[in-house]
């Protein structure tokens, strides 16, 4: 289980998360909705430990991993698996090399096994063959599979996916979609996603957060989130300019 | 009126308080990489130690640097006999062409000009590698695949940029005075016993270690400068170029200033 409580982080004098609060049960797809430049990266590198809160608490399963030492959060880590928006694979290594990091690294398996099983990962996330090309020979949405079975390798208990869809065409961003849906299904894990795109959020969550001047403004299921009557969701998921939220430079 | 006369009191202002900013930044920098060099060498004590990455930077940074380092060798002991041989002539102390040339290279342009190669070549190379991986955020990705980005990328490249110089160093010093030593004989038809003797009378093994002690200074300074400088970049495709070019500069520039006091304090 993962709770957010009370969670302030400024970068200078920017408020990026100003009192967000957000409970995740286990097992749970939760998606995090909001504006870009709403703070939702800054609350998912939270959940991770990549960044650390100015106050507040980021509990997983009741353990501050803000008060972590470094041992520590690097053991906690291990239980996550992380989506990057632009598939972050190591440029320098082999597709199957990206997958089975882990595996290696901590795992200290063998390459010929470590081998073995990033191919069958790969085939988890629908591609084949690819085991022993460079990142960039991959398109986009390749990538983005890779990048999956790169998170999934070790077998996490969590899974946090960052704008899992963007810069995608929508019918790999749907495919995109079912794989994360499948994710769950199979490998029941917790996952926290962080997106723009509604249909996607609708698509893959059990519950939808929508994240606003730096707090959680609503929170509920997808259809709670279609229904509400919160002025700010609303005009969010019905994507109009015109409402409480301003768009700097642009007057509606 | 009162302008005119408050016209220099602003100027002054300004000029102190941008003095002022840039010592504070510099300040802030410095602390910043002693803050990083400290948890490298926690991080290259503990183990699991990175032996696979760290012979990757060996080759990176020494094998291929060895070309450019071998010609900027042999011309700067060409030059170098060139010179001292003409000038020297004109008090007729030709003889003493091998000491100077043995003596500059071990103790002066051997380390130095090895340490400015290598800040252009490999620092740029770590900066921007570094720098590329930030802003793609594949050093995020590494902390969420629980694996200590210092460990992984800086520890290798620190400890090959520290053994690395010294190893360049000794070869620069060998081709140096060679080169030297072709010019002086060859070209200008000194005589080669003499270029020997007048090599060995004089030169110290104090002056070749003291020269290789400086070396290790500079690698392990172009290492974690240019790290640094990759490792906190931002800002996009500018921002690596910023960080790339930050590495060399800052790194040129401390192997000259800490060149002065290092020779100043070994070489009493």
């Amino acid at each position: 289980m993962i709770e957010l409580i009370d969670l302030h982080k400024s970068f200078g004098r920017n408020q990026v998360l100003r009192g967000a609060n957000l409970k995740v049960e286990k097992g749970e797809s939760m998606v995090v909705i909001g504006g870009s430049g709403s703070g939702k990266s800054v609350l998912i590198k939270h959940i991770i430990g990549t960044l650390k809160p100015d106050s507040g608490s980021v509990l997983i399963d009741g353990v501050d991993i803000a008060k972590m030492s470094e041992n520590e959060l690097y053991e906690t880590r291990k239980r996550f698996g992380m989506l990057f928006q632009m598939a972050a694979l190591f440029d320098s290594m082999k597709v199957w090399e990206n997958v089975a990091f882990a595996l290696m690294r901590h795992g200290k398996l063998k390459e010929k096994d470590a081998k073995e099983i990033a191919s069958e990962k790969l085939r988890m996330v629908g591609l084949m063959g690819v085991e022993d090309l460079m990142p960039s020979e991959l398109s986009g949405g390749m990538k983005k599979r890779v990048g999956l079975a790169r998170a999934i390798a070790h077998s996490p208990e969590i899974l946090l996916y960052d704008e899992p869809t963007t810069g995608l065409d929508p019918i790999m961003a749907d495919a995109i979609n079912d794989l994360i849906i499948d994710m769950k299904q199979k490998l029941s894990v917790t996952s926290v996603a962080i997106t723009h795109d509604m249909h996607s959020a609708y698509k893959i969550a059990d519950r939808i957060a929508m994240l606003y001047e730096g707090r959680i403004v609503a929170a509920g299921t997808p259809d709670e989130i279609k229904n509400t009557d919160n002025a700010i969701v609303r005009q969010f998921i019905t994507g109009s300019a015109v409402g409480p939220i301003k768009i700097e430079g642009v007057t509606a | 009126m009162a302008n005119i006369l408050l016209k220099p009191v602003e100027l002054l202002g300004r000029s102190v308080t941008l003095f002022w900013r840039t010592f504070v930044l510099f300040t802030a920098e410095l602390g910043s990489i002693m803050l990083l060099l400290c948890s490298t060498i926690k991080q290259l004590i503990l183990p699991p130690f990175e032996l696979k990455n760290t012979f990757k930077q060996v080759v990176e940074i020494g094998i291929k640097s060895l070309p450019v380092v071998l010609i900027t060798a042999v011309f700067t002991g060409m030059v170098l006999a060139l010179q001292s041989y003409t000038g020297f002539k004109r008090f007729n102390a030709e003889v003493m062409v091998g000491t100077v040339v043995a003596l500059s290279i071990t103790r002066e342009l051997g380390p130095v000009l090895t340490g400015l190669i290598v800040a252009g070549r490999a620092g740029a190379a770590m900066a921007a590698e570094l720098g590329t991986m930030r802003v793609t955020e594949q050093i995020d990705a590494l902390e969420t695949l629980a694996t200590n980005p210092v460990k992984y990328l800086i520890v290798p490249r620190f400890i090959a940029g520290t053994i690395i110089l010294p190893s360049l160093t000794v070869i620069a010093d060998i081709i140096g005075i060679i080169g030297g030593f072709f010019v002086t004989v060859n070209l200008l038809g000194a005589n080669s016993s003499v270029y020997w003797r007048r090599t060995w009378d004089y030169l110290e093994t104090s002056d070749i270690y003291n020269g290789l002690i400086k070396a290790c200074f500079f690698g392990a300074s172009i290492a974690i400068i240019s790290c640094y400088k990759g490792f906190y970049t931002s800002g996009g495709a500018e921002g690596v170029g910023k960080a790339t070019t930050g590495a060399v500069v800052l790194s040129s520039m401390t192997i000259l200033i800490s060149d002065y006091f290092l020779s100043a304090w070994l070489f009493k």
